[in-house]
């Protein structure tokens, strides 16, 4: 087995560089702080490919499977000598797979972000930021042990906390921050317990322990977990349950989806990198990563497809409505996020029957570059508008042909149409759901026709509709991108300057030619290569749905009329109600403001004041009293002193002579 | 000739203990606090040389305490002097009631 210890710097690369930014990013370094978070993320990638390399091509297989490697073990937290807490690095195929999505999609942003965040005033700390988050995400992605993809998770919260209140003066990104940030800390507590029940079940927190002890029927461990119920369930089913609510939750699936859409607060390019390609994919990598357990449970794995399917449907019905851009796109990740779930939920461990979980990390995969594509492009967008409404762009192919041509790109990858990226992983997707679970099959068929129409829209609407009204819109808006390279817009046809387009070309070159990667010879559930096909006759239902919802778009959206809002009228109530996303956040609301706070809040608070603080203050009060009693006795007088000292010699003598013989 | 008798030694230390610590306790000045506590100290010299010389004859430890606790009291009462010193500076006084600033 080959040295793969190297793969320590990819992760800690990005942490050097959030404490060399964070301690003197503001003072010393702002000139460059860009440029060296990009060149320290630029070695990581180069790292991970040449990990990639090294794992796929060289050494990773032997005997026909790819194996799984563990590059380092640390004993950190040894409780007895049988339960430890370890840190360690894995390496396995959807481990340096992640790598490399992860790396290009952040260095990427980290490019865009040179063009789009010049002038910022916390430029540094934003660098800082985004170094941060890398690390984090890396280190998510090489935990061996469950406990340390925990303490990464958190990481990774932390960070996407801190990035979408980055403009902290805006007070609806500070409250999409806490939002955020807490909606995924309630479905952490979900996910804490159940790696508890595994953890005390199975004994270790190592992964690949757990993996090995649970999949085996006949091991001590399988049988008392499963032996042991709790409300009807065994407590395999709730382990699993509860760790992928933690997933769901980051993975912003129905019902704890509401923080996504508002954390489009943030930097676009921020979106782009932690809501769109990496931090919301990581709750599929947690079941991918534990899926041959998830696997031994058929109550879990059911729970994990009709929560993706339902997640996939909802937000894709949301996002036809929305008229916020980066909403749209919100919706989108989550809808493509739930395919991506479902297809592990249908998926069996190993062989033919594996091919859903093939199919979801080749989704993940596609996914992460269209859709950081996307966001990036929409950036771009919002940088020239400086607005995230749709009605105030239009026409705008002929003011950013090299936007319009890569957006245009990342819409038709995400529609599916043959030969771009999404055809492959979702004709993957819809195979395998074909082929288990013919009401996923319709659920996911009609989705995919949902995408092409809401992508289009989209399009249609920024590109071409009335034609473009951007000058008096124009530099007079300032809460977005501070507007630095002003420039070079005027002869650069008002796109941003090359650090914007860059990566823009790439992403879109990565959007056509992904697809064409041998994916199943790779990721697979059990290492073995699957061979897979694209059956042309099965493609041709979900391409002509396609197809017909690009065609409705454009005939409603591509020039200004009003088919689109009598479509709206004749759907009437339903139309309302996804425009208000299904009144979601109003339950929330509802069940927080109304139930919670008066009936659990206000008697927990009242108990604290009174019972918990009341104890406190006896004890404080009695020690104050018995205090002003005695303290006559320091009376600052030598001779009084000296007399107690001889009283306590006497005392002592008396004591040691005559009592205590 | 008759020896004189142990107990007739400790009886002059004891008296001299306690004269002493009467002192310490009823007189306010603070030189004449620092002469009971040097009576005191001899009374507790004169038990040792007495003991020394009844119990073990052919020892000299209790010679030897004795010279020790002298010096320690000429040092222990340098130091004393120049704390009365430094406190005169201050109150203008060696009244060690005046001296009370030290209390709760």
């Amino acid at each position: 087995m080959s040295n793969y210890f190297y793969i320590l710097w990819i992760p800690l690369l990005p942490l050097a560089t959030f404490v060399l930014l964070g301690l003197f990013g503001r003072k010393y370094l702002s000139g460059i702080s860009g440029l060296i978070g990009t060149a320290s993320l630029l070695t990581s990638t180069i790292l991970s490919f040449v990990a990639a390399k090294q794992y796929f091509f060289v050494d990773g297989k032997v005997n026909g499977v790819f194996q799984k490697i563990v590059a380092l073990k640390y004993t950190w937290l040894e409780f007895s000598p049988n339960v430890s807490i370890d840190l360690g690095m894995i390496v396995d195929p959807i481990s340096v797979m992640m790598l490399v999505v992860v790396t290009s999609v952040s260095l990427m942003v980290h490019i865009f972000s040179l063009g789009y965040m010049k002038g910022e005033e916390r430029f540094a700390t934003y660098y800082a930021f985004l170094s941060l988050f890398t690390f984090s995400m890396l280190g998510l992605i090489l935990s061996s042990n469950i406990f340390q993809v925990y303490m990464f998770w958190e990481l990774v919260g932390v960070s996407s906390f801190l990035l979408i209140s980055y403009y902290f003066n805006k007070p609806s990104a500070v409250a999409a921050s806490k939002k955020a940030f807490i909606v995924t800390r309630f479905a952490d507590l979900g996910f804490l317990i159940g790696i508890l029940i595994l953890g005390y079940y199975g004994g270790t927190m190592d992964i690949g322990l757990l993996i090995e002890r649970f999949t085996s029927a006949s091991s001590a461990q399988y049988i008392s977990i499963t032996g042991a119920s709790f409300l009807g369930a065994s407590m395999l089913t709730w382990g699993l349950t509860l760790i992928f609510m933690g997933g769901a939750g980051k993975s912003a699936m129905f019902p704890l989806h509401i923080w996504l859409p508002d954390a489009m607060e943030g930097p676009t390019p921020v979106s782009a990198l932690i809501h769109a390609a990496t931090m919301v994919v990581a709750g599929v990598y947690l079941v991918a990563r534990m899926f041959p357990v998830f696997s031994m449970d058929e109550i879990a794995l059911n729970i994990v497809t009709y929560v993706g399917a339902a997640s996939a449907l909802f937000a894709a019905v949301i996002a036809c409505t929305q008229t916020d851009i980066k909403r749209v796109l919100a919706y989108s990740t989550m809808s493509q996020i739930g395919y991506m779930m479902f297809a592990l939920g249908i998926s069996k461990n190993g062989g033919e029957q594996g091919l859903g979980y093939m199919a979801s990390m080749f989704h993940l995969f596609t996914h992460a570059f269209f859709k950081s594509l996307l966001f990036l492009g929409a950036g771009a967008v919002i940088h020239k508008i400086h607005s995230n409404e749709m009605k105030d762009m239009g026409g705008l192919r002929k003011l950013m042909p090299i936007t319009h041509i890569a957006f245009l790109i990342a819409c038709l990858a995400i529609a599916g149409i043959p030969p771009f990226a999404g055809f492959f992983s979702k004709e993957e997707i819809l195979t395998a759901a074909f082929h288990e679970n013919k009401v996923i099959y319709g659920i996911a068929l009609f989705t995919a026709a949902l995408t092409s129409f809401y992508m289009f829209r989209l399009y249609f609407n920024i590109f071409w509709s009335k034609e473009a009204s951007v000058t008096a819109k124009d530099h007079n808006s300032h809460n977005l991108a501070a507007d630095g390279n002003n420039s070079q817009d005027n002869h650069d046809h008002g796109e941003g300057t090359w650090k914007m387009k860059l990566p823009l070309l790439i992403l879109a070159t990565c959007a056509i030619g992904v697809g064409f990667i041998p994916f199943s010879q790779f990721v697979t559930s059990d290492g073995k290569a699957l061979a897979t096909h694209i059956d042309l006759v099965f493609s041709i239902a979900p391409v002509v749905l396609s197809v017909l919802a690009i065609l409705l778009a454009a005939s409603f959206y591509k020039n200004q009329n009003d088919k689109s809002d009598k479509v709206a009228t004749a759907f009437g109530g339903f139309y309302t109600a996804a425009y208000k996303k299904f009144y979601v956040d109003e339950v929330y609301l509802f069940i927080t403001k109304k139930i919670i706070f008066p009936l659990i809040g206000q008697p927990i608070a009242w108990a604290d004041k009174n019972i918990i603080d009341g104890f406190v203050q006896l004890l404080a009060t009695t020690t104050a009293k018995i205090a002003s009693l005695i303290k006559g006795l320091q009376s600052g007088k030598v001779q009084n002193y000296a007399l107690y000292f001889f009283g306590g010699v006497v005392a002592l003598s008396i004591l040691f002579i005559y009592i205590w013989k | 000739m008759q020896e004189i008798p142990l107990t007739h030694i400790l009886f002059v230390s004891t008296a001299l203990f306690f004269i002493g610590m009467y002192g310490l306790f009823t007189r306010r000045n603070l030189i004449t606090m620092l002469m009971s506590i040097e009576l005191m100290l001899n009374s507790v010299n004169i038990n040792f040389v007495a003991f020394n010389k009844y119990l073990f004859p052919d020892n000299l430890d209790g010679l030897f305490f004795t010279l020790f606790i002298i010096t320690i009291a000429a040092a222990e009462a340098a130091v004393a002097i120049a704390i009365i010193i430094n406190l005169y500076r201050s109150h203008q006084s060696i009244d060690v009631e005046d001296a009370t600033e030290m209390k709760y």
